[in-house]
């Protein structure tokens, strides 16, 4: 509603002639032209919508005739039919219901066919004795505004729609992403052998920790009979990562156990794998691993085991001893296996008494970072030192001890890591001295 | 889709609908149901006049005016007979029996769906502006066509932003007409714009021609001298189809007579029941 300025300002000398002409002026302006030729649109109504009057601005926008208006239309009859609809169910019951109502936006016919976007306010005029006497309204052309909206409303819309589809396309990828992994972890499982065998006179434990669900992992390991008196194991990692990794490890797997049934031998076994990841990654996709491959060999009589193992470009086996001291087992000069067509392997011997351990690993443990980058690694020694630390414990609790280690070096840890521990039990009480290094 | 109830608790259905009951205690009963727009305000003018020898029970269908919008779901209420179990479970749980059941507009033929339900509990019809059919057809003039209805569509949406922002301030401050009350807020007509999109569509697409000749109860046509969304040959129309109907025709404009002429509209529904009871 306007309004005149209660407190108008001081008007300074000088510019008062020139002040009163702008006023002359506009009190020539009379309130039957300022109705006429307001720069919006007005009609009265009879309560019924019957238009009573209306003024040229109006009549104007929707090319009308007065005389066609007046007296013979409803206000209901200048808009359009979803307009009429609109008017109908909302419009008119909210104006009864309140006696006004404002900012409503409608749509008017013209006289071609195109339409006028409008808001539209009405207010109810009452007599003296609060009986309703006629409806006024004044109608402002919202063309400008009502595209702005549209344009808002259609990228709402848009917005709306984009949220949806990526919301599907989320769930969609979440849903393809856990099938994934559902598929890489029972692949995986079927990598490694889902128990180890009890071997007589022999305490074995395993870990295998993956780095990622989103990828095989290339590390792999097994335990099997070969005779009933002897028993062979492998620990290897596969060069590379995903399905033609994972194809290199069940190929390598199958193959040792195969071969060391042929023949037990663990350089034979190591030369055998060779040949047959030669032979088969040939050209521009050469695969190879790196593998210890071992057999033991239980002598309940002298209460020792027997242990000969081959490597083949694989870290050194640790043994960790009863008496708390640890060293490396190395075979020195093993190539990669697969990468020649002719690989040399070494292999070594040992003996586990009571209370030793043998451990095999892969790299990812002893290449975890410690710090931000790959500039600092656990590396060999830290690993000898942790050993050694636990010297005397059993293969279940050595291997209890590396994956508390390897929890602790969390995020840095970005490899798969196989870890297997074989050891000759110790006689009651002989390892005790070393477990008060388990932390 | 088979109607069916018992299996609501009453203050459920009491607060779920936002029902209402007022009038004289031990009065016969008479159900006042809103139509498409609004909510149960819309009856508020004709209310006293039958409030002296009827009990009045006023609610909102569930998505309208205060009802309880978790209730609302696009699947029951995107056919009438979602609505019309509305009703049944008010009557059902209210246990009220022969009642009479006044209409406005979509609600005429919601009401007509809840009586064949539930027989017992529905004694006659009040069918306030009523329309079976909006769109036209070959032999039929219903007044509108489908693109008709897409505009009213557009309509609401362009007005959503105003209801929320502009509208509820409008509706709630009413200083010159004190006796709507404080409770009138902007509910009153101000729907969720989701929501008002499903009971647009599935008023003004709906067609109930042929349930009209199955309606047994007695049954007033209460139709407006000039209404531009049920015109008379409509009313003509729906008046033809029920057996034993009587016709009315109010001098009224627009579509809302309870509101534009409530005491020609309330005096017509008394007359009606006094002859009905």
């Amino acid at each position: 509603m306007c309004r005149a300025d209660e407190h108008p300002e001081p008007r300074e000398a000088g510019a008062g002639a020139s002040t009163d002409a702008a006023f002359t002026a506009l009190l020539e302006d009379s309130a039957e032209e300022l109705y006429e030729s307001a720069p919006c649109g007005y009609l009265s109504t009879l309560m019924d919508g019957t238009i009573a009057k209306i003024n040229a601005t109006l009549l104007d926008w929707l090319g009308l005739e007065r005389e066609t208006v007046v007296g013979r239309k409803r206000f209901a009859d200048l808009l359009t039919v979803g307009g009429r609809l609109y008017h109908e169910t909302h419009f008119a019951p909210l104006l009864q219901m309140q006696g006004e109502i404002s900012g409503i936006a409608l749509e008017m016919k013209t006289c071609g066919s195109d339409r006028l976007p409008v808001l539209v306010s009405s207010a109810v005029k009452h007599s003296s004795d609060g009986e309703p006497l006629l409806i006024r309204t004044t109608v402002f052309d919202a063309s400008d505004r009502r595209a702005y909206e549209q344009e808002l409303l259609h990228r709402k819309q848009d917005a709306d729609e984009a949220r949806r589809q990526a919301e599907e396309a989320r769930e969609q990828a979440e849903a393809d992403r856990s099938r994934l992994q559902e598929a890489l972890a029972v692949l995986q499982q079927s990598l490694l052998p889902a128990s180890l065998p009890a071997v007589p006179g022999v305490e074995t434990a395993v870990y295998y920790h993956t780095a990622s669900p989103d990828r095989l992992g290339g590390d792999f390991y097994d335990l099997f009979p070969l005779d009933g008196k002897r028993w062979a194991f492998f620990l290897g990692d596969v060069c590379g990562k995903g399905p033609q990794a994972a194809a290199v490890t069940s190929l390598t797997r199958y193959t040792l156990r195969t071969a060391a049934l042929h023949d037990p031998d663990p350089v034979a076994a190591l030369t055998t794998l060779n040949s047959v990841l030669h032979d088969r990654y040939t050209g521009g996709d050469p695969r190879y691993c790196t593998a210890i491959f071992g057999v033991l060999e239980p002598d309940p009589a002298n209460d020792c085991v027997t242990v000969r193992l081959a490597s083949g470009g694989h870290p050194p086996a640790l043994v960790a001893r009863s008496d708390g001291t640890a060293a490396l087992l190395p075979t020195p000069g093993g190539f990669l296996v697969g990468a020649l067509a002719h690989a040399h392997f070494a292999s070594t011997t040992t003996e586990l008494h009571p209370g030793d351990t043998l451990l095999l690993y892969t790299d990812g443990l002893t290449e975890a970072r410690t710090g931000p980058d790959r500039t600092s690694l656990y590396g060999d020694d830290a690993l000898l030192a942790f050993v050694t630390d636990h010297a005397g414990a059993p293969p279940e609790e050595m291997i209890q001890a590396l994956a508390g280690l390897l929890r602790g070096l969390g995020d840095g840890v970005d490899d798969d890591t196989a870890l297997l521990a074989l050891g000759s039990p110790a006689h009651t009480s002989a390892h005790s001295p070393a477990t008060s290094h388990l932390r | 889709m088979m109607l069916a109830g018992g299996r609501m608790n009453p203050m459920d259905v009491r607060r779920r609908n936002n029902v209402v009951v007022t009038g004289r205690a031990d009065g016969p009963v008479v159900v006042l149901a809103h139509g498409f727009g609004c909510d149960q305000n819309m009856w508020r003018l004709v209310v006293p006049a039958l409030a002296d020898h009827y009990r009045v029970v006023l609610f909102d269908y569930v998505g309208s005016g205060r009802s309880d919008l978790s209730a609302w779901s696009e699947e029951r209420y995107a056919a009438l007979t979602g609505y019309a179990q509305d009703v049944v479970d008010l009557l059902e749980e209210l246990d009220l029996r022969r009642v009479a059941f006044v209409g406005h507009s979509v609600s005429a033929m919601i009401g007509l769906l809840a009586a064949r339900a539930v027989p017992e509990r529905i004694g006659s019809l009040v069918m306030v502006a009523p329309s079976p059919c909006y769109i036209d057809d070959d032999t039929y003039r219903g007044g509108f066509s489908a693109e008709d209805i897409d505009e009213l569509l557009a309509s609401l949406e362009s007005n959503y932003l105003g209801w929320s922002a502009e509208m509820a301030p409008v509706i709630m401050g009413n200083p010159e007409r004190p006796e709507l009350g404080e409770e009138l807020t902007n509910s009153f007509c101000a729907t969720d714009p989701d929501i008002a999109r499903v009971f647009a569509r599935t008023t003004f697409l709906s067609d109930s021609r042929d349930d009209l000749k199955t309606v047994t109860v007695p049954t007033l046509v209460l139709e407006c001298a000039h209404d531009a969304i049920a015109p008379r040959e409509v009313g003509a129309f729906v008046h033809a189809e029920i057996a034993g109907s009587t016709l009315v025709t109010l001098p009224a404009t627009g579509h809302c007579p309870q509101l534009s002429a409530p005491q020609a509209t309330s005096a017509a529904i008394l007359l009606f029941l006094e002859h009905t009871q």
